[in-house]
This record gives structure tokens, C-alpha cells and sequence, in this order.
């Protein structure tokens, strides 16, 4: 999130799309409702109607996979009727950029596209820039080159009708969502944008993203208590795990991962840090080299030094254009590429896409080692119904996990806040915290190494690691220490003391951190600030519900970021009854500003988006891989065969396998009629591994089910309640039917289309509850992040004569 | 002081988190259910449920309505079930003067098949459940030991969205009205079902019976014969706590 829970509150208007936020995020609704109580209008735009469509203002039924088309036609709504917050676009979006003169879009393809490769050369998605290196404006916004015009221009094809007759959305529908939520773009009314991953799966998932950025943006609804684009993060701890980097293609503190063409350190920071020439852009990431170093040091101690570019060659290093995401990793696995692996917290073979290709795949691993709380369909994978155990060679090591109240350590919630959460009774049995097992894993490989030899052993034997696991020690280490020495802010540090903010790790190794973002949060002079548990507010941050003394939040207690967009170039707040920041007396008072700079109009001010390395908004995108703007192509399995906005029917740089296990029906295919989307539920969480033991919740929620309209049921003959078959080409589901009101027939260029939905928690090992839902959806990925389209597919649906999964 | 529940459904996101607190609160086993083309599970109140979310569904127009009712005692100001069975067997059903919780002890075992019927028959909310088993007859006790302790009860304080509200019966009294107030301005139907003769008051959006059959009281516009006589040799109030705490 940009913004955090509490300052839900502070929102005059909620956009929740792509999240069933009531539902799987409860407690984001005690902030909504009480927003609500205060007028805000709340608008659910969503396929089915859910608890969080009830507790709504009013819910808007919308075929999934079509959110670009719904918010490309709001861009254009906002644009046309001047609906946008003038002062914010023009000063802090680069709507006046001038943009590459052959930049061009044609017919659903954007300059650059080559079509063998399936890919875009960048290099006209750029600005001009004049003499001094600075991009060229036209803050008037009539240059017909800048981006404001070709963002109208782009967007004027998605006229209501269009929209209308794709997503399935009534005219009269789509103009009281744009009118209401475009309604907060005059300074003084903030607008909120709650989405999770009913936006990020689906091939067009980061585009879906980027068109609520530009939304925001438009309305001056970003870096503003009650703003925001807010990604939904919850009990998985996705919040924490990306920051330090659970994902291949980063290293801890979003700094990319290494690739092969990055062979130094020098390598590396030329290729990963940004340059800006305009001196009021602040451009924080110029200081990348600073926080790599940091890593490094962190990492292999005293062994890094600037002599041997602090250990840097000894990071492994991915290889250029290859792609380790699951839905690689998978494919790999199935072709006998992959010997073995470690899997910690994790139940893929339910909640990955194509489960029936995940399951075969790890049939062909030599070992696999699963630490869990319970068996789950991964732990047994090998004696899954249908296969003989006898047959399948997979050794399996099962490592019995601490549950989270079984440990201490720190959890970083949805809006950066990095709290402690102590230990509450010790761990049943033989089981141990993920840290414990780690550390002592890789001590034992130390050991080997040191006695042994072998390839590059150094690349273990350097690194600075402890003997046992202490949770506190790596809360430490993760903030970082000064290595030598130092005076920082006018006070002086020994060698061994804390870091107390990212602004002093240097580059020349005389610091280290873990994951730089985190810088702050455990030091000399305050302990571990991620126990703070103090509601100490000025009356300022009263009127907000900030909380600067309760935990701590990334980046340096930041609790609204981008918050210097909340004042005007002179540093007054857009608006005064709820004020963020406020330039008072030569200085910042409120939340902590995003950097100490005096307001933008100042001589020495800055731009508000510091982390864009021109310091603006991005209205016009030229970082992702498929387009700087976001364009509506369907979902790769379609029940249509065109759409009204270009003869591009799906996304021209998808990602996708090809397995014999890999089969994609084809658009509008006849055998398959049927959107399927996929969802989690309350009372279970994520895969269900870990619920469906819970007895209680098994009781409120016990077996798989498959939500369709009543329409369906009846052209289907099935009553509520019947058992059923959801099938298509890549496998086949029973389910119980919940026929509801709740979903509806979409009419899509005049023609009817059904729309079911079914949760994917439900597994084998359960007894007879169902299993896994993933078996239906389909192994095509967003081209950006390889995140699969989970939320999209085609299905048929008919009653069941028995079940055999199911009870 | 009398206490009071607030429950506005207006508020409530049927997220569960009371029904499933009450069952760890209480210690209750689970179920086994099956799903049968509803969230509702288990479908109904039993002697391991002491509250059970209610879902309903309906169109309205072009609009959806879904209804959430989480179901409990409502501790009547003068219950009926204990006019029926408050004498049967002392100190097995006992409504406090000081809480105004309605309390059902382990001595219900002792309590007919047939007396617990007529127990039932009596209860405009069809609340009481009989554990075949034990014959134990149970249901919400206003988590009379928090209570008694000074917190609120455990469906209260697992709400997320303030939908359950416990305190003082003035103090809840007041909240409720001024809620409905509010409310009604979006819902010209809301109303609070039976306020005055509860100590569980239900904000509801829509016709009662949107809801559930039982969402207001289905009995109380006569009493029947056995209820007439029970309530002749009704028992004196006692202190819960002095029964409970032996």
C-alpha cells in the first residue's frame, strides 16, 4: 500500500476493484465502514457480488478480465470532462512531457513491436530532452506530442458503448462509477484504490495496475491521506517477503537480481542506477551503489572488501532473458530438467496454475523437502489419487514447521508497518522455525565446503553467518551496522554501532544493511522500533489516524508515501481539514516528508515522486515491457473473438509454455463457453493447507464449491446444492453448486456469456472436500511479472451423475 | 446493571470471526458439515453452535441484496424459557438479575426430552439446543464468565466492524436508537426487532423476514396454556453468579 490501513478512513471514495476486500481482508471494512458512516461513497466493481458488494455503496458486476477496458473508459471520462485535479497533473505528472516524436500506436500494438520475437524495442517510448538533459514540457498540455494528448487521443476509443458491450457493464453502470469516483479530483476529496490479486492475475495484470496509477494521478489522489493505489497484503506476510526479496528477480531492498552481462559491481551500478540531470529531481535510487554495497557487506563481512568488489562475484548470477518464475520453474521440472528442491510454506501443487502439470512435474524431481504445519497435497504429492506411489521416484523430506504464534520475529503488514510479534507457546513436537532451519542448513553445507572443497566454495565459507538462529540478531543485521568509526547528523557512531537511517549507509563499505528500506528501524538510540506499541500523536496527525510511535514503517517511518504530492509547490496542503505535511516556519511538521528538501518552489525544493528518477508521476509508463499505456486485450482463453479496440485480440507479449499438459482453448470456443474465475474465501487461507485442519473453519466452510447464476443452473439443470463437473482442456473439477442471485449473465456484444467462480483451497487430503481448483486454470503468465492468469479461463459445467472427489 | 448487546447488520461483513470465536471461547467441537449450495454452515443453531451467521439472498429490482444475521440468545428482559423451565430443576436455568444473562448450566441435563420441548416451543427466537448425547441444553451464555470479569463478551470483541456491541442497557440503548436514526436514511424499512424485550437488540436494514423467520419474535402474541401456568409458579430471580459460583 501506499497508504496503510487506518487511513482508509480518511477516503471519500473507494474504488475496490480486483478485491473482495470484506471477504479477505476484514479488517481493511472496520476503516471502509467508518469512512462510510462519514459519506464516502464505496463502489465494488467486481464479477460476482460478494460481502464486500453488500457492505457497498453499490456493487458493479464486470467480466473478469476486462478492468482496462472499465478504467481505460474512466481515464477518458476524467480527461474529457475535466474531471482531473489541474494543478497536481501539471506540476506533478509528467502529462507535459514532450514524448518521442515516433512514438506511435497502431491497432493494438505500440512502436517497437517485433512480432517473431514477441517483443518491444523501447527505444522511442521517450522523452525529448533539451539541451541541459532535462525532458521538455508543455505544461499548457495542448503540445499534440505531449502525453496528456496522446493519453486522450489514446483513450478516446473507449467511448461507453465499447466499454459497455466488452465488460458486460450497463452505460448507465459505468458513468455512476466514473462520475462518483471522479468526483475526488479537486484537491480537497481524496479517492482510494483497493485492489489484490483479482488485478495482478491475469496477463494484463501490472497494466491493470498502471491504469489505476494514472487514474490517481489524474485525480491528485496519490501521496494524500484517504489515497492511494493500495495493494491488498495480508496474512501471508507478502508485504515483508517481497521487501527482502522472496522473488527471483530481486535482491533484498528491490534492487535487481544480477545477470550474467553484470559481471562487476561497476557492472552493475552502471547498469541499474539512475541518472537524472535535473537538479530538482531528487532520484533517490542514484543512491542504489550505496545500498548494494551495504548488502554485500552485510552479507560476507569482513571478507567484502573494495579490493575484491565486496564479494559481489561471488553472487550467482541468472542468466539474461531467462525467466525463473513458477511457471518456468514448472515447465523445467517436467522436462526432467531440475533434480530436487526445498519447499518452505508454500502448498503449490493446489495453488499453482495447471495443477495436474505442477503434480506431474514434481514426480520427476529426485527429492523434494516441504517444511509445513500439516501434510498438505504437497508433502503427499506422491500418493495422490490416480497414481501408483509404488511408481512415482520422489524422495520426500518433511521438515515439521513452528506455526507463527510458535515463534518471534517480526511480520511487515499491508501498509509497510513492521511490527514484533513475540512467541506465544513453544513449538509442538519436533517442529522449528523456518530461521532455525536455515541457519542450521546452511552451516552444515558451510562445514562440508571447509572440509571438502569443492565449486567456489567461498561463495558459502565468506559469508558472515551465525552459529544458531537468534530472530533479534538478523532484526539487527537487517538494519545495519556501522563498520568503522563515523559521524552521522552531527553525532558520533563507533564501529559495531546501529545505522540510524538509509541516509547514512555509504558505498565504500563502510556500513551494511540487509535490506536498505528497513535502515532505521532498530537503533542506538530508540532499541527495536518494531515493538513500539505507543499511540502518541501530535493533534495534526490526530485528525488523520497517522501513528508515527506505534511500530515502524518502511521507508523511515514514513507512513504515506509520495506525501510531499499532498502540498501544493509551496508546500500548503491541498487539503488544510486533513493534512498530511504542511512546510511551517522553514519547516516539515506531520508524517515524515519524503525527504528533508524545503517545498518544490524553493530553489533547493524537489519534485514529490523521488523515486521516479525524473521526480514526476508517471502518467505515460516507458518502464514495463508491454506498453506506456495500459491497453485492453482479453484473457488468453476468451469467450469472444474481438474486441472493439483493436484487431489485437489477447496481449501481444503474454507468456506462456508449451507443454503436452499446456492446451489453451481456443477464443470463443464453443466446447467451452464458460468464464471461470478463481478466488480465495474467508474462512480458508490461500491454498488451505493450513485451515482445512483447523476443525472450526472446516465447519463453516467445508468442501469446494462452484458459484453460478441461476440462469446457468436452469440452461444447465442443476439445482443448488447438486453436485457437478467443471471441465475443460486441461482437467476436470467436482464441485458442489451454489446457485445465486449474486451472479449474473453478462451481456457482451449482444451476446450471453456465463460466469462461474470457484475457490481454490479445497485439496485431496482433506477428506472428501474437493480437490484442487487449479486444475482448470491455465499456464499463461503477465508478461511483466510471469504472474499467472488465475482469474480468467474457459470452462463447461454440467451436473454430475456421481461424485468421487466430494462428499 | 443490566447489560445489552448492539447488533447492527448493517455493519456486519458475515466474516464469521463471532461465530468462530464463540466456539473457541466455549470449547465446542466442531461439526461435520457438508456444503449444500450455501455459506451457511452449519445450517443451524446446535449444541455445539451457540451462534450461527445467517445468510440470505434475494433480488431486489436490479439490485442484490444479501442479508447477514448472526444468530444467538437474546436474553429476553422476561424470558419465557425460564417461565417453562426456570423450576424444573434448580440452578439449571437461570437468568441473572445483575447481567440479565439468560444461563443454562450442566444441571439441564436433568431436564426432560419432553420439558425441553416445551422449553423450546416457549422461545420466540427457537433458540435452545439439546444435546441428545448428554441431554445438556445449551446456547449463548453472554459469556457470562468474561463478563463476570469485566470484559466483553468473545463475539464482541473478535468483531472486526463494530457489528456487535456490548455495555450498559442505557448506554446500548442509545447507540442502537441513534444508529437506526442514521440507517434509515439509506433503509426507510430499518428497524430494531423488539428492543424493548431484549437484551440482544438486532438493527435490521429490511423487512424482518428478509432476513429469517426468527429474526423477531414469532410467539409472543399468546402464550399457551402450559406457558400461562408456568409463569404462575415463575421462580424469583436469582444472582447467576451465587448458582454459577456455587
Amino acid at each position: 500500500m501506499t497508504n496503510h490501513w487506518v487511513d482508509l478512513k480518511n477516503a471519500d471514495a473507494f474504488l475496490i476493484m480486483g478485491s473482495n476486500a470484506a471477504e479477505h481482508h476484514p479488517i481493511s471494512f472496520k476503516w471502509v465502514m467508518q469512512a462510510k458512516e462519514k459519506g464516502a461513497v464505496v463502489i465494488h466493481v467486481d464479477p460476482k457480488f460478494s460481502r464486500t458488494s453488500a457492505r457497498s455503496s453499490f456493487h458493479v458486476p464486470l467480466r473478469s478480465g476486462t478492468d482496462i477496458a472499465f478504467l481505460g473508459g474512466m481515464i477518458k471520462y476524467i480527461v474529457e470532462k475535466e474531471k482531473y485535479f489541474k494543478d497536481y497533473v501539471v506540476e506533478y505528472t509528467n502529462a507535459s512531457f514532450i514524448v518521442n516524436k515516433d512514438f506511435s500506436f497502431n491497432d493494438g500494438l505500440f512502436s517497437g513491436f517485433d512480432s517473431q520475437a514477441r517483443k518491444y524495442d523501447t527505444k522511442t517510448w521517450s522523452f525529448e530532452m533539451d539541451e541541459t538533459g532535462v525532458p521538455k514540457k508543455d505544461k499548457t498540455l495542448q503540445d499534440p506530442h505531449c502525453v496528456f494528448q496522446l493519453m486522450k487521443n489514446h483513450y478516446s476509443r473507449y467511448t461507453p458503448e465499447k466499454v459497455s458491450a466488452i465488460t458486460g457493464v450497463s452505460p448507465e453502470n459505468l458513468l455512476k462509477v466514473y462520475d462518483a469516483y471522479s468526483a475526488t479530483g479537486v484537491g480537497t476529496k481524496a479517492g482510494t484504490v483497493m485492489y489484490a490479486l483479482g488485478w495482478t492475475q491475469h496477463t494484463v495484470g501490472v497494466q491493470n495496475i498502471r491504469a489505476a496509477c494514472m487514474v490517481q494521478l489524474l485525480l491528485g489522489n496519490i501521496g494524500i491521506p484517504g489515497g492511494g493505489v493500495n495493494a491488498l497484503r495480508g496474512e501471508p506476510n507478502v508485504q515483508g517477503s517481497t521487501d527482502h526479496a522472496l522473488l527471483y528477480n530481486s535482491i533484498p531492498g528491490y534492487l535487481g537480481t544480477p545477470v550474467a552481462d553484470w559481471q562487476t559491481i561497476a557492472d552493475y551500478n552502471k547498469a541499474n542506477t539512475p541518472v537524472s540531470k535535473d537538479p530538482k529531481s531528487a532520484n533517490w535510487w542514484q543512491n542504489k551503489p550505496k545500498y548494494l554495497a551495504s548488502l554485500l557487506k552485510g552479507w560476507y563481512g569482513e571478507k567484502a572488501t573494495a579490493d575484491n568488489d565486496f564479494c559481489y562475484g561471488l553472487l550467482p548470477k541468472v542468466e539474461n532473458g531467462v525467466d525463473y518464475s513458477y511457471m518456468y520453474l514448472f515447465d523445467r521440472m517436467l522436462q526432467g530438467k531440475m533434480r530436487g528442491g526445498f519447499i518452505f510454506g508454500l502448498n503449490p501443487m493446489n495453488s499453482l496454475a495447471n495443477s495436474n502439470k505442477a503434480r506431474a512435474a514434481m514426480d520427476k524431481l529426485d527429492w523434494v523437502v516441504v517444511s509445513e504445519l500439516h501434510h498438505s497435497e504437497t508433502t503427499d504429492n506422491w500418493r495422490r489419487p490416480g497414481v501408483d506411489s509404488k511408481k512415482i521416484k520422489t524422495e520426500y523430506f518433511l521438515l515439521p514447521s513452528a506455526h507463527r504464534i510458535e515463534k518471534e520475529g517480526t511480520v511487515t503488514n499491508s501498509g509497510r508497518w513492521t511490527l514484533w510479534h513475540h512467541k506465544a507457546i513453544e513449538p509442538m513436537g519436533q517442529a522449528k522455525p523456518f530461521g532455525f532451519m536455515l541457519v542450521g542448513l546452511m552451516n552444515i553445507l558451510r562445514n562440508k565446503y571447509l572440509k571438502q572443497g569443492g565449486a567456489l566454495p567461498e561463495a558459502l565459507t565468506h559469508q558472515d553467518w551465525p552459529k544458531t538462529y537468534v530472530p533479534e540478531d538478523w532484526t539487527k543485521r537487517i538494519n545495519g551496522f556501522f563498520l568503522t568509526d563515523a559521524k552521522f547528523g552531527g553525532k558520533e557512531y563507533k564501529k559495531g554501532q546501529l545505522v540510524p537511517t538509509f541516509g547514512a549507509l555509504a558505498a565504500d563499505g563502510s556500513t551494511s544493511s540487509l535490506c536498505w528500506v528497513y535502515t532505521g528501524s532498530f537503533t542506538e538510540e530508540e532499541g527495536n522500533k518494531t515493538k513500539r506499541r505507543d499511540a502518541k500523536q501530535t493533534p495534526m496527525q490526530e485528525k488523520i489516524g497517522l501513528f508515527p510511535n506505534w511500530a515502524w514503517c518502511w521507508p523511515v517511518n514514513r507512513r504515506i508515501i509520495y506525501n510531499r504530492a499532498s502540498v501544493d509547490p509551496t508546500g500548503k496542503p491541498w487539503n488544510p481539514d486533513k493534512a498530511l505535511i504542511a512546510w511551517q516556519d522553514g519547516k516539515w511538521v506531520g508524517d515524515v516528508p519524503d525527504g528533508p528538501w524545503p517545498p518544490m518552489a524553493d530553489k533547493d525544493g524537489k519534485y514529490p515522486f523521488i523515486m521516479q528518477s525524473m521526480g514526476f508521476g508517471a502518467l505515460f509508463g516507458p518502464g514495463r515491457v508491454d506498453g506506456p499505456f495500459p491497453e485492453h486485450y482479453e484473457p488468453v482463453e476468451t469467450p469472444v473473438t474481438s474486441h472493439p479496440f483493436s484487431a489485437q485480440l489477447s496481449s501481444p507479449m503474454y507468456k506462456s509454455v508449451s507443454s503436452e499438459l499446456d492446451k489453451l482453448a481456443k477464443p470463443g470456443d464453443p466446447a467451452y463457453p464458460i468464464v471461470l474465475t478463481t478466488y480465495s474465501l474467508t474462512e480458508h487461507w490461500c491454498g488451505g493447507g493450513e485451515t482445512r485442519n483447523v476443525p472450526n473453519l472446516l465447519e463453516a466452510e467445508p468442501g469446494l464449491y462452484v458459484e453460478m447464476s441461476q440462469e446457468l443452473a436452469k440452461e444447465k439443470g442443476i439445482q443448488n446444492g447438486d453436485g457437478v463437473i467443471v471441465e475443460n482442456v486441461r482437467g476436470r473439477v467436482e464441485a458442489i453448486a451454489m446457485v445465486t442471485v449474486r451472479i449474473r449473465p453478462f451481456t457482451v456484444q449482444g451476446k450471453t456469456v456465463h460466469l462461474i467462480g470457484m475457490p481454490f483451497c479445497y485439496g485431496w487430503t482433506t477428506h472428501k472436500c474437493g480437490d484442487a481448483t487449479n486444475r482448470l486454470t491455465p499456464s499463461v503468465a503477465d508478461p511483466n511479472t510471469t504472474i499467472y492468469e488465475l482469474k480468467a479461463c474457459l470452462v463447461n459445467v454440467q451436473k454430475a451423475e456421481k461424485l468421487t472427489e466430494i462428499v | 446493571m443490566p447489560k445489552s448487546f448492539f447488533i447492527d447488520t448493517s455493519r456486519c461483513i458475515a466474516c464469521r470471526g463471532c461465530q468462530i470465536a464463540c466456539k473457541e471461547w466455549h470449547e465446542l467441537p466442531a461439526n461435520q458439515t457438508r456444503q449444500q449450495g450455501s455459506h451457511q454452515n452449519p445450517p443451524d443453531l446446535n449444541p455445539n453452535n451457540y451462534k450461527v451467521l445467517r445468510f440470505s439472498e434475494y433480488l431486489d429490482g436490479d439490485t442484490v441484496r444479501w442479508l447477514f444475521f448472526p444468530d444467538q440468545c437474546r436474553h429476553c428482559q422476561d424470558p419465557p424459557c425460564i417461565s417453562v423451565g426456570g423450576s424444573l430443576v434448580d440452578g439449571a436455568m437461570i437468568h441473572d438479575s445483575q447481567t440479565g444473562a439468560v444461563v443454562y448450566t450442566e444441571k439441564t441435563s436433568k431436564i426432560s426430552e419432553k420439558d425441553f420441548e416445551n422449553i423450546l416451543s416457549a422461545c420466540p427466537y427457537n433458540i435452545p439446543r439439546r444435546n441428545p448425547k448428554t441431554g445438556r441444553i445449551s446456547k449463548c451464555d453472554m459469556c457470562f464468565d468474561r463478563v463476570s470479569h469485566g470484559l466483553v463478551p468473545v463475539c464482541v470483541k473478535t468483531c472486526p466492524t463494530g457489528a456487535m456491541n456490548f455495555g450498559e442497557r442505557k448506554e446500548i440503548l442509545d447507540m442502537a436508537n441513534a444508529r437506526l436514526a442514521e440507517v434509515k436514511k439509506t433503509f426507510p424499512k430499518a428497524m430494531l426487532a423488539d428492543a424493548d424485550s431484549v437484551s440482544v437488540v438486532y438493527l435490521l436494514t429490511d423487512d424482518p423476514q428478509k432476513y429469517y423467520k426468527f429474526s423477531v419474535a414469532q410467539n409472543d402474541s399468546g402464550m399457551d396454556r402450559k406457558m400461562f401456568f408456568a409463569q404462575l409458579f415463575r421462580p424469583v430471580r436469582k444472582s447467576a453468579s451465587s448458582v454459577l459460583r456455587g
